[in-house]
């Protein structure tokens, strides 16, 4: 059985004249858990916002199992229309930086509006699983708040919760604790961590060293639109071939 | 005081055709304002470029002037083009404030954060499902003050339509003050305007407070 969830080749994107990714290959498998790391500008948060088609690519594939949104064969690039790629993108799941809730919905709201608006479930069916997942990111007692009134952490533990109710097959995390107060990352890394033990396959861009050494299985260092070196995380935190990653990690700790 | 009485029921006669123009031009200018907004949002250039010219002609030159253009101008351009005095202050009344909500829904519009598209499309939404569950409703609540600065200027515009010669609060106002020699007429329209707005100012205030819950 195939086992791949995600496949990138020699993908590119250029914002105008500014080449930011390079000639990305990567494959992601069923139930890995890859942390990207990197200084900021790297080409991380592209390469995410790129496999969930946030940003259009330049060149290259991205293939989602087993179904390309982007696609080149013989140097040419095949063009997939809008409403294919967003059947095919419902696989992945994404959290941000600054949460993007909607502030004009309670928490409980914001994790049934996709689900029922797309017509997957039920408005009663949506509300029960919304319910189970407030209660697994701990917020049950916060299901009738609006945005404005919760905390940083509380707001990305909904917005996990919500990426959660349209059951994606991968979650993409972009920085999802870099916006928070250092007091609030714990929470939300819980929440990670309990994914994890669930074997949900992720990607998280992090800049939390010691978080992406404990819960990923495959660290992968991004810089300048290329990856650097992709290893375990115990090669790449104590040995890395790269010298530039040595330079980094002494940075950040 | 029987004086006073009987000229402020004859000014409050001219309420009825004042109240039918603001009726008539906001629930027509609403939806106006909101289509041209979302023509104005779209990607289509031309779309966008009709637009464009039709809020700055519009926002561009007087109201005044677009009254006398509609009524007397008309009919020189488009023989048997006669319009009633109403019909053409109304037409007139729904461009001019079409125009000007269009240009607020638009602002209202494009204020709302990115990350709200993004979310909305990661979760799988179209744009249609974007626009109608997360972008417009919050969108709602943002034109709603300068929606209702709109709505108040707007009970003052009606008395423009003086010009026209109908026979609205302003003008049976008038009429009493040429034929008594007394201003205390436009006292009492003044008063009438002053109250009128005091209601829209009380709706609008009460639809804020219904839509502060978040935010």
């Amino acid at each position: 059985m195939n086992n791949t969830m995600i496949k990138v080749e020699n993908l590119h994107k250029n914002f105008g004249s500014l080449e930011v990714l390079k000639g990305i290959d990567l494959e992601v498998r069923k139930g890995e858990i890859i942390s990207i790391i990197g200084p900021s500008g790297s080409g991380k948060s592209t390469l995410l916002r790129c496999l969930i088609h946030l940003e259009k690519t330049s060149s290259g594939s991205i293939i989602i199992e087993g179904s390309p949104i982007s696609f080149e064969e013989d140097g040419r690039q095949i063009h997939f229309a809008e409403s294919v790629i967003r059947e095919r993108c419902r696989k992945l799941g994404m959290v941000f930086q600054n949460f993007n809730l909607f502030p004009h919905k309670t928490a409980i709201e914001n994790i049934c509006e996709a689900p029922v608006a797309l017509g997957r479930k039920s408005k009663a069916a949506a509300l029960a699983f919304g319910e189970r997942l407030l209660e697994r990111v701990g917020l049950s007692e916060k299901r009738n708040s609006y945005p404005c009134h919760l905390s940083g952490g509380q707001k990305q533990r909904v917005a996990i919760a919500r990426a959660l109710a349209m059951e994606p097959d991968v979650m993409l995390f972009d920085e999802p604790t870099s916006a928070l107060d250092p007091e609030l990352i714990g929470e939300v890394l819980a929440v990670i961590k309990e994914l994890a033990e669930d074997d949900m396959t992720m990607l998280i861009v992090t800049h939390e060293m010691t978080f992406a050494r404990e819960v990923s299985g495959r660290v992968i260092f991004m810089d300048e639109g290329e990856i650097i070196e992709a290893a375990a995380p115990e090669k790449l935190f104590t040995d890395p071939d790269h010298p530039r990653i040595k330079t980094f990690l002494e940075k950040m700790l | 005081m029987g004086y006073l009485l009987e000229s402020t029921w004859y000014i409050l006669q001219g309420c009825t055709t004042t109240l039918k123009l603001f009726a008539l031009t906001l629930l027509f200018s609403l939806p106006l304002g909101f289509i041209c907004a979302m023509a104005k949002t779209s990607k289509v250039k031309p779309l966008k470029f009709l637009m464009e010219l039709y809020t700055s002609v519009v926002r561009g030159t007087p109201l005044l002037l677009q009254i006398f253009f509609v009524y007397y101008g008309l009919p020189i351009f488009f023989p048997g083009l006669r319009l009633e005095r109403f019909t053409a202050a109304v037409l007139t009344f729904i461009l001019n404030y079409g125009a000007y909500f269009t240009e607020i829904f638009r602002g209202g519009i494009q204020s709302i954060d990115r990350g709200q598209y993004e979310a909305a499309r990661v979760l799988g939404m179209n744009y249609r499902q974007t626009m109608s569950r997360i972008i417009l409703p919050q969108t709602f609540k943002r034109v709603l003050p300068p929606v209702a600065n709109e709505a108040i200027t707007l009970v003052k515009d009606t008395a423009l339509v003086v010009v026209l010669g109908i026979g609205e609060v302003l003008r049976n106002s008038k009429e009493i003050v040429a034929r008594d020699f007394t201003i205390s007429p436009f006292i009492i329209a003044a008063v009438i305007y002053l109250m009128l707005n005091y209601v829209v100012v009380l709706i609008f205030r009460k639809l804020e407070q219904r839509y502060s819950v978040y935010e």
